[in-house]
C-alpha cells in the first residue's frame, strides 16, 4: 500500500496536530512552520493526520501499488 | 487528489479561517458539515445560525443560508426562522460563554419548549474572542483573565442543564473523537426536537497557555486520556469518576411534542390553520 498526500500550504497552520497524532513519525514541521511529509515511506495511509487538522490543510489517499506488467 | 466532498459546504472564498494555529473549532465545523452531508440535507433547505464569540464565527465559513446573531441570541433567532418555517433544518452553533452565560435563559427556555433545532455548543472552557475571561464552564481552579488566582466559582454541566431543562437529545464529545461527534451530531439531527450536543475544544491561545496546559496537540491528549464513553462510564465506581475524567456519549433521549406541532394545535383550534 502506497499513500499520496496532498497539502493545501495556504491553509496550514502549523499547529503540528497532525505530526502528533501520526502514529509512525511521517510528518513534521519545516522552519517556516509548515507541515511537509519527512517519511512518507513508513506512512499506513490511516488518515489520523486528516481526520483531526483543524484547517483542512493535509489531505492522505491510499494508492494501489501498479502491479508489474508482464509481456 | 479527489476533492472530499465537504468541502461544498465551505465558502471556499473565505478560507484559511480566522481561527488560532490549533484551535478546535475548525474540527468541530467539518464535524458539523460531514453531519449535515450523512443526512442529506441540501444547502437552501439548512440554516445555520450563530452567536458572537469566535466559535460563531463558524457560521461565515458554510455554505448555507446563515446568520451570524447578536451575543447569547442564536437561539431565539433560530427558534424565529423554525417557527417560521418549519420545513428548514435549523443548526444552531454557540460556545460556552454564548449558551451559558449571556444566552443562558433562551437555552434553557429553548430546551422547555422543546424547538427543533440541533444547538452545538463548541466548548473551549473560556471566552476566547474577548481574551480569556472566565465563562460559567471554566473548570474549577482554572485561569482566566477575570480568575487569575483559578476559578472559584462552580462549572455548569450544559448536558445535565439541557436535560433538566427538557432537551429531547442531549449528547457530549470532543475534537479529538471525530467520528463519534459526527455521529452524535448526526444522531441528534435526527431528533424532532431540541438536541444539544456538546463538543469539547481546545482553546490554546485563551485558556491552554494561560493554564499551562501545553500545546493543541497535548489538549487534545488529554481529551482522548480523560474522555470515558458512557457505557463504561456508568459502570465505573464513584471513586474511580476522579480528577479530570468525564464521560461523553448519548446521554439523553426522549420523544415529545415538538414546539411546532404544539403551535400548531393553536392555530387549529383558533381557526387559522395553514396546513
Ligand atoms: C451584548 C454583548 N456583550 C458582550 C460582548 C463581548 N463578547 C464578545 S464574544 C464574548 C464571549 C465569547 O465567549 P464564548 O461564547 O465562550 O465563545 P468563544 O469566543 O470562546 O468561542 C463576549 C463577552 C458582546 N459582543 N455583546
Ligand atoms: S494539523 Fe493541519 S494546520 Fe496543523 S500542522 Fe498539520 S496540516 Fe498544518
Ligand atoms: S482565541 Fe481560542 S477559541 Fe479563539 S480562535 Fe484562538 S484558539 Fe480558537
Amino acid at each position: 500500500m502506497k499513500s499520496e498526500f496532498t497539502l493545501k500550504l495556504d491553509r496550514c497552520k502549523g499547529c503540528g496536530i497532525c505530526a502528533a497524532f501520526c502514529p509512525k513519525q511521517v510528518l513534521a514541521l519545516d522552519k517556516l512552520g509548515k507541515i511537509y511529509v519527512a517519511d512518507s515511506e513508513k506512512c499506513i495511509a490511516c488518515g489520523q493526520c486528516e481526520l483531526r487538522c483543524p484547517d483542512y490543510a493535509i489531505f492522505v489517499d491510499k494508492v494501489k501499488e501498479e502491479k508489474e506488467s508482464v509481456t | 487528489m479527489i476533492e472530499r466532498s465537504y468541502e461544498k459546504y465551505f465558502r471556499q472564498n473565505r478560507l484559511p479561517h480566522l481561527w488560532c494555529p490549533g484551535c478546535g473549532n475548525g474540527i468541530v465545523m467539518k464535524a458539523i458539515v460531514q453531519a449535515i452531508e450523512k443526512k442529506g440535507w441540501s444547502q437552501d433547505n439548512t440554516v445555520i445560525v450563530s452567536g458572537i464569540g469566535c466559535s460563531s464565527r463558524a457560521s461565515g465559513y458554510m455554505d448555507f443560508d446563515t446568520l451570524h446573531t447578536a451575543h447569547g441570541r442564536a437561539i431565539p433567532f433560530a427558534t424565529g426562522v423554525k417557527m417560521a418555517n418549519p420545513n428548514l433544518n435549523v443548526v444552531v452553533i454557540t460556545g460556552d460563554g454564548d449558551c451559558t452565560a449571556i444566552g443562558g435563559n433562551h437555552f434553557i427556555h429553548g430546551c422547555r419548549r422543546n424547538i427543533d433545532l440541533t444547538v452545538v455548543l463548541f466548548n473551549n472552557n473560556i471566552y476566547g474572542m474577548t481574551g480569556g475571561q472566565a465563562s460559567p464552564m471554566t473548570p474549577l481552579g482554572k485561569k482566566a483573565t477575570t480568575a487569575p488566582y483559578g476559578s472559584i466559582d462552580r462549572p455548569f454541566d450544559a448536558c445535565k442543564l439541557a436535560e433538566a431543562a427538557g432537551a429531547t437529545y442531549v449528547a457530549r464529545s470532543t475534537a479529538f473523537h471525530v467520528q463519534h461527534l459526527v455521529k452524535l451530531i448526526a444522531d441528534g439531527m435526527d431528533n424532532k426536537g431540541f438536541s444539544f450536543i456538546e463538543a469539547l475544544v481546545q482553546c490554546p491561545t485563551a485558556y491552554g497557555r494561560r493554564n499551562k496546559i501545553g500545546d493543541p496537540a497535548k489538549m487534545m491528549a488529554w481529551m482522548r486520556d480523560n474522555a470515558v464513553m458512557k457505557t463504561a462510564w456508568d459502570k465505573l465506581s464513584e471513586d474511580k469518576k476522579i480528577g479530570d475524567k468525564f464521560p461523553i456519549g448519548l446521554f439523553y433521549k426522549v420523544e415529545e411534542e415538538t414546539y411546532n406541532d404544539s403551535y400548531e394545535k393553536v392555530r387549529d383550534i383558533a381557526g387559522g390553520s395553514l396546513r
